[in-house]
């Protein structure tokens, strides 16, 4: 696309989400933090929170790793003799000129709004990844983004290809260090999933209590594709918007969103994802469980069904916690077609109190019992992940306390 | 055990049991008859505490120690534990987690959940989707691993098959005869890690409350006392329940009640 239409866009608003000055932010792509270990450990313990592991556990948990401070890789490591690829995004455009032809920008269109305008005219960041046909990678990939410097724009464009029967397991921890106070993170990812093959892409952010986060993702899966996302953010965030979109383009395709969201006060999060349900046997479900403990929600979810013989269904529940905030449950189903089986189920309110009672009556306190069914509203049965980071969750997930003032 | 003086409660306002009195000594397993809507429910509920139920006046004293102020917690942990009959679904929360929150070791809970046939429940929500009489075994699952000193039971039969009716009784023997496993060593006769599920029940100190229409538990779980609940006034009904249960077939909860003995027709 020209640098005219481009630059024209860069003052396209966005479909959803409160629109953001990007002249607000500091723009730079100059190194200013070269490695992890510049890090203050406050800092690389919110990495580790997010899921991005080091040392010895990495050695043990994780096939490769790739960490973006502000606008550049400081690390970019693939264990020996995995099958994989993983560069920053600008290195394989040197590299493969005819992949770009072919994966660059063609999901996600460069002038959909201001940031994929933005992130498209500066120089590449992000991570590539690719696993070739047949490879079946059985530990997981962790990315981690992380802003390190206050006011930072982040500009970030991830392409991943998992070729026909291959598969892969991402774990992406975002998340801005200790002393940032504001920033900014635009993330637009790519995926393309081949026949048979299968990613499972889990997302866990815990933003700066100012950072504002405009992540556009977009996944194309073929005939018997998997694509599993699963997205946790359970910090106060200022203003997250993203509304991943899954086209399912091949016979059989599958994906499965899973959302687990808490909303402090202070927190606007306008969260959706969309699924195109494009051919036949195709099934997606998007199960989201949100929170809001004072915070604003908006849950978009959208399933299209284009074609007969598919599957679609949708959850979009909330719990309000407290007086203070909201909580938008939009959940919308298109049906184009007939024989389409599409469901949708969206319960927002308070906590049942004969629940409470219920557990009370078994010896629990009003606050263990309440803290618990908070959690098990939030443990959505999250597939595929491997053990370790199923563990990760639910460590981060006991981390929420419940607080009765709030 | 549990001594219920001049009680009265209210629900939303209305008031519907007036000065109760009911005396449940260790040992003691009581049964409260009496036609729908007359506050039986109503008397389980203020006794666990639950908070609908406004006490208006009265006192209830479990082992001793006046409880009426008492959150429902606090009167779980004293030794009081309650099956109630319509219990809620607690979504993401296992029964495992549950049974163990109950009180049981993850041992313990493998093999009592084996024996109410629940141990392909273990995984699932509580209560979730579970049928009448899976709600009635997951509910014994986990008052026996509470292994409460007073046992409240709202219709432990209602919705079981007839085959179960006979475990839903073992159980409720089981927990009434059965005491908490003093830990490391223990080798109390009755502990919960030294018998099994068909163990003989040794002379217990445990009570039970428990509210039936058909009477069928009674077969299972020998009761010593029997009550009629009449709008919202405790009859004490002298003889044997099951006297009383045949009374009352013949000749209907109001007749007995103005008769205020039983005459049953042998």
């Amino acid at each position: 696309m020209d640098k005219e239409k481009l630059t024209a866009a860069l003052d396209k608003k966005a479909m959803y989400g409160n629109d953001i000055d990007l002249n607000a932010y500091n723009d730079t792509n100059e190194a200013r933090t070269k490695s992890v270990d510049e890090l203050s450990q406050a800092t690389r313990d919110r990495l580790e929170y997010v899921g991005i592991e080091t040392g010895a556990a990495e050695e043990e948990n994780r096939s490769a790793s790739f960490v973006q401070l502000d606008n550049n890789a400081v690390e970019v490591k693939v264990k020996k003799q995995t099958p994989l690829e993983l560069m920053s995004t600008g290195k394989a455009a040197e590299k493969y000129p005819e992949l770009v032809e072919k994966y660059w920008w063609k999901a996600v269109k460069p002038d959909t709004d201001k940031y994929t305008a933005k992130t498209a005219l500066e120089q590449e960041q992000g991570y590539f990844i690719r696993v070739r046909a047949g490879q079946k990678i059985t530990t997981p990939l962790q990315a981690c983004m992380c802003i390190s410097h206050d006011q930072q724009l982040q500009h970030v464009h991830n392409v991943i290809i998992i070729e026909d029967g291959a598969e892969l397991s991402i774990i992406s921890g975002c998340t801005s260090a200790h002393e940032v106070e504001s920033g900014m993170h635009i993330g637009i990812s790519e995926m393309y999933i081949g026949k048979n093959a299968k990613l499972s892409f889990t997302m866990i952010h815990s933003w700066g209590e100012n950072v504002i986060v405009r992540p556009r993702t977009v996944a194309l899966v073929e005939e018997g594709g998997q694509y599993i996302s699963n997205y946790v953010s359970i910090e106060k965030a200022k203003d997250v918007q993203m509304y991943p979109t899954v086209h399912l383009n091949g016979k059989d395709a599958v994906a499965r969103l899973n959302s687990i969201l808490v909303a402090p006060e202070g927190s606007h999060l306008d969260i959706g994802g969309k699924v195109i349900l494009n051919a036949e046997g195709c099934k997606a479900e998007s199960i989201t469980r949100t929170i809001s403990t004072g915070g604003e929600v908006i849950n978009r979810g959208c399933m299209t069904g284009k074609v007969e013989g598919i599957r679609a269904h949708l959850e979009c529940d909330g719990l309000m916690l407290s007086n203070k905030g909201y909580i938008y449950a939009i959940p919308e189903l298109d049906a184009q077609t007939g024989n389409a089986e599409m469901s949708h189920e969206a319960a927002v309110g308070r906590i049942n109190p004969e629940e409470i009672e219920y557990l009370m009556a078994r010896g629990m306190s009003e606050d263990d019992a309440t803290a618990t069914i908070v959690r098990g509203f939030l443990n959505v049965n999250i597939e595929g992940l491997p053990d370790s980071l199923a563990k990760k969750i639910e460590a981060t997930l006991d981390s929420f306390k419940y607080n009765k003032g709030m | 055990m549990l001594k219920i003086e001049h009680l009265s409660v209210a629900v939303r306002g209305r008031k519907i049991l007036n000065d109760i009195n009911l005396h449940i000594k260790p040992g003691e397993v009581h049964v409260l008859f009496g036609p729908n809507g007359t506050g039986k429910s109503t008397l389980i509920g203020a006794i666990m505490g639950f908070d609908r139920y406004e006490i208006l006046e009265g006192k209830i004293y479990f082992k001793g120690q006046d409880i009426t102020g008492m959150s429902c917690d606090e009167r779980a942990r004293l030794g009081i534990g309650v099956m109630i009959q319509r219990p809620p679904t607690i979504r993401g929360l296992s029964l495992r987690k549950m049974v163990e929150i109950c009180g049981a070791t993850p041992e313990e809970t493998e093999t009592m959940a084996k024996w109410m046939g629940m141990d392909n429940f273990l995984d699932r929500s509580v209560n979730d989707g579970f049928s009448g009489g899976e709600l009635k075994r997951c509910e014994l699952l986990q008052l026996m691993a509470q292994s409460p000193d007073l046992l409240l039971l709202d219709e432990p039969e209602s919705g079981v098959d007839l085959e179960n009716i006979a475990l839903v009784g073992k159980a409720v023997n089981y927990i009434l005869h059965t005491e908490p496993c003093g830990g490391a060593g223990c080798d109390r006769p009755c502990c919960i890690k030294n018998q099994g599920f068909e163990h003989n029940p040794l002379e217990s100190k445990r009570s039970g409350l428990i509210i039936t229409h058909s009477g069928h538990i009674l077969k299972y779980v020998p009761a010593s006392h029997a009550h009629i609940l009449y709008e919202g006034q405790m009859t004490c009904a002298c003889g044997d329940p099951l006297d009383v249960l045949n009374c009352i077939g013949q000749a209907g909860y109001e007749t007995c009640v103005k008769r205020g003995k039983c005459e049953v027709k042998k």
